[in-house]
């Protein structure tokens, strides 16, 4: 017996379903990252919300898209950004204020942004295929080391430039008269 | 549902506010860092859903969704380290209290 084609009872179909469930994850855990008054559990909403937007990537039918996220979102920028939280943050920190004063102009600015957003979308005629296109993964590999060529080489000089610059700035002056070494 | 841009591009309008309103919003560095990434990941949704659907395009979406991936990477490094520096001169890691060149 196995899966049937459509759910029970309900009748869409089951990516619909995914896509919801992943769509309000994703929406969900990213108000928390911005609403949160703790940064530590805004940091882990985060990483929620990177996760449920991969899973978009795979519905929709870009699963390289989606190991790429978990990798370097998951992965890197996420344990990133909890370390700098926890090398940054005060014992004050989570009871003081952590709006600005402008939050409320900045809420509404927001929503008509959203709103206009979501009207220009619905309106334009994208000229979009009726169907999902599945990307294939040895047809991208070609176009990324044929005409992606030199985009690919600058962004890999742009990701050690920025090890050299993040090392640089993150590093601790020593003070006059301090010996180099181990701590 | 999953076989329309429409729905695809207003989640990614939808998360790319969404981070508007953190950056806007929010008095910690750190967290302003984060609601970047939000609304690059956003960006990054509606270019892999364009790939997704316009047959021009196809591997392309996908090729330059990784580019922008890479580029976030270090911008994240970059930023935070910035955040760092700045954390320890003025030992506060909120934006508004970095305000020594006011007048």
């Amino acid at each position: 017996m196995g899966i049937p084609d459509t759910i029970p009872i309900i009748g869409g179909s089951w990516n619909d379903l995914l896509f919801l469930i992943f769509a309000a994850i994703l929406i969900g855990s990213g108000l928390l990252v911005v609403i949160l008054r703790d940064i530590i559990r805004c940091g882990l909403a985060m990483i929620v919300c990177f996760g449920a937007l991969a899973g978009i990537y795979v519905v929709l039918g870009a699963p390289l898209i989606a190991g790429a996220q978990v990798l370097v979102y998951i992965g890197a920028i996420s344990v990133l950004i909890l370390f700098a939280i926890m090398l940054t943050q005060t014992k004050a920190g989570p009871a003081r204020l952590v709006f600005q004063t402008q939050a409320v102009p900045a809420a509404i600015a927001s929503i008509v942004l959203a709103v206009i957003l979501a009207l220009v979308i619905s309106a334009t005629d994208w000229g979009a295929a009726p169907e999902r296109i599945r990307v294939a993964t040895a047809a991208m590999a070609r176009i990324l080391f044929a005409d992606f060529v030199l985009p690919f080489e600058v962004v890999s000089v742009i990701l050690l430039a920025a090890v050299i610059g993040g090392i640089y700035l993150a590093k601790r002056e020593l003070e006059p008269g301090e010996k180099r070494g181990p701590r | 549902m999953t076989n329309s841009l429409d729905a695809y591009l207003i989640l990614s309008a939808l998360l790319f506010c969404i981070g508007t309103f953190g950056f806007l919003a929010r008095r910690n560095a750190i967290s302003m860092l984060m609601s970047i990434e939000l609304m690059l990941n956003g960006v990054n949704l509606a270019i892999v859903a364009f790939g997704a659907f316009n047959p021009h395009l196809r591997e392309q979406g996908s090729i330059i969704a990784l580019i922008v991936i890479a580029v976030a990477a270090g911008e994240a490094t970059v930023g935070l380290a910035i955040v760092m520096a700045i954390f320890r001169n003025r030992r506060t890691p909120l934006v508004d209290e970095y305000d020594s060149m006011r007048q």
